[in-house]
């Protein structure tokens, strides 16, 4: 079956990707690349490990610019625009990075009132409420005075994820939300992208092996293989496909394109 | 191989852009608001309380040895008088400058490149570019500041416990005499003797700040990326401090 891209919604569609490529060296990790991402919805990107998917998550937050290929974000251009441009796209961003990205010289509390510290005019009072609730609904109240180092990995991803959703993003981005947590946490994690997703109406692009659990919590999936969207489309839309690569990865044998091993936990 | 040459030379070139780039970047977010003077006081704070003692106690020590070299070598032309001046020309001119920010680079600028080096490899950095923060502004440009704030600073500290501890060799241990050692200081080291010191501090407080803070910043995301930005940073800043001393002293005199 063809890939199922929502070409004619770019309208209402918050990002839009097509035809994305970039190259590390010899290494074509992006070849290709075509997405949609529907307003308020969850779109999750599934596929082997070191297919790229931090990458593509990494030009969307303009992180890194590719070499060719365009990307739309709420109908803005944004592979080629100017610092301040840039930043005020930015702004509509909450990332949760695969590793977390906590500032370790910080406390979590610090940590996740930092957007709201330097970006917003809150006040103290407000701040410290809004922090309260957003640590309570990740699971990590009485935390507030602990530094990263002293929290597991998983604690530090919910830290990162509420640090990521303290500004009220309209578009949220999550690389591996979930990775590393036990399955209750995994499904509090869902609960929480879902319902903060349905509340503040925003745009998730989620990044996650919780497969085939997170289709529960996601509007669509993108499978990517081989530096492209292998397919892309409504949950049951994708399902109902049976896509032979999308199935062998589902069964846990899907051969990767895996170079070298990455470096780092990118 | 002549393109292989070339692809060096390129790659050499651009890396020296970047560099003089970074700095250019840094300088113009200190006078750009947002003003981070919060961030400035913070890292005032911690190269002065990483650099106060190391830089106290060497100083001490420093000017204690010119005490006893200068007092034996000038009773040969029996020219004790002058002990004080000489102590005092060469740590205010050349010692105190350039040793204090041997001393800085050592503790605080390797600090400095491991701290930014591991918020690259950990992607802090880019956690600070996501949310819209100019992580430059935000970590490099309070760094700079604090240096040319606290070299001079800490420069003036080592002098003056330097010029102590030649006073309490050479006067006090070894018998110089203490009237003219004092008065000697008095009239023979003038503004300009001053303001050379002040020069250099300053200049050197970029230097290393902005040697410091680029080798972090960029530091290589691997296992041995840090400890390599670290070394990097402490010797090209040494390197860097004692050739552009050359040259301030050459223009300066
Ligand atoms: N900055 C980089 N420089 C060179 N290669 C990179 C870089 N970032 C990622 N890669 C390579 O791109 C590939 C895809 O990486 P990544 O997007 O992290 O995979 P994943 O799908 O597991 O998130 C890997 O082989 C990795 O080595
Ligand atoms: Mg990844």
């Amino acid at each position: 079956m063809e890939a199922t891209i929502n070409n004619n919604g770019a309208g209402d569609a918050a990002i839009v990707v097509r035809n994305l490529r970039r190259r590390f060296g010899r290494q074509q990790v992006l070849n290709g690349v075509d997405l949609a991402c529907p307003r308020g919805e969850i779109t999750t990107i599934a596929g082997p490990s070191g297919c790229g998917k931090t990458v593509l998550l990494k030009h969307l937050n303009m992180l890194l610019r590719p070499d060719t290929g365009s990307i739309v974000i709420d109908g803005l251009e944004v592979t080629k625009i100017g610092e301040r441009e840039r930043d005020e796209v930015r702004e509509k961003f909450g990332m949760l990075f695969q590793a977390g990205a906590l500032f370790d010289s910080m406390t979590v509390f610090q940590n996740v009132a930092f957007p709201l510290v330097e970006l917003t005019a809150l006040g103290r009072g407000e701040i410290a409420d809004r922090v309260a609730e957003t640590l309570k609904a990740v699971g990590l109240q009485g935390m507030e005075n602990k530094f990263p180092s002293e929290m597991s990995g998983g604690m530090q991803k919910r830290a990162a994820l509420a640090r990521a959703l303290i500004r009220r993003p309209k578009i949220l981005m999550l690389d591996e939300p979930t990775t590393g947590l036990d399955p209750t946490r995994t499904h509090q994690i869902h609960e929480l992208v879902r319902a903060t997703q349905r509340q503040f109406d925003l745009t998730a692009v989620m990044v996650s092996h919780d497969v085939p659990a997170v289709f529960e919590y996601s509007d669509r999936i993108a499978f990517m293989h081989g530096g492209k969207m292998e397919i892309n489309g409504p949950v049951e839309q994708v399902m109902a496909a049976h896509n032979e690569k999308f199935e062998l990865f589902l069964a846990g044998k899907a051969s990767g394109i895996d170079g070298p091993p990455a470096a780092v936990a990118s | 191989m002549i393109e292989r040459l070339g692809a060096v030379v390129i790659d050499r070139v651009a890396a020296l852009g970047d560099f003089v780039v970074f700095l250019a970047q840094a300088l113009f977010c200190v006078v750009r608001p947002p003003y981070k003077f919060r961030l400035t006081i913070r890292q005032l704070r911690s190269i002065g309380a990483e650099s106060f003692f190391l830089v106290a106690l060497i100083g001490l020590f420093t000017g204690m040895v010119l005490g006893l070299q200068g007092y034996n070598t000038l009773r040969r032309f029996g020219s004790e008088g002058a002990l004080g001046t000489v102590v005092a020309l060469v740590l205010v001119r050349e010692l105190g400058p350039v040793l204090t920010a041997l001393m800085i680079t050592a503790r605080a600028g390797s600090a400095m490149a491991a701290e930014l080096g591991s918020m690259q490899s950990t992607e802090q950095i880019d956690a600070l570019s996501v949310m819209a923060i100019n992580p430059i502004q935000y970590l490099v440009s309070p760094r700079v500041l604090a240096g040319v704030i606290s070299f001079p600073l800490l420069t003036g500290l080592f002098d003056v416990i330097g010029i102590w501890g030649g006073w309490v060799v050479g006067v006090g241990l070894m018998g110089a005499p203490g009237g003219p050692f004092i008065n000697g200081i008095r009239q023979n080291m003038g503004g300009h003797d001053i303001a050379t010191g002040i020069y250099k501090a300053l200049v050197f407080g970029v230097v290393v700040m902005w040697v410091c803070c680029y080798k972090g910043y960029n530091a290589e995301r691997m296992a041995t990326g840090v400890s390599r930005a670290t070394t990097n940073a402490v010797v090209l800043s040494s390197v860097l401090i004692l050739m552009s001393d050359y040259f301030l002293t050459s223009i300066l005199l």
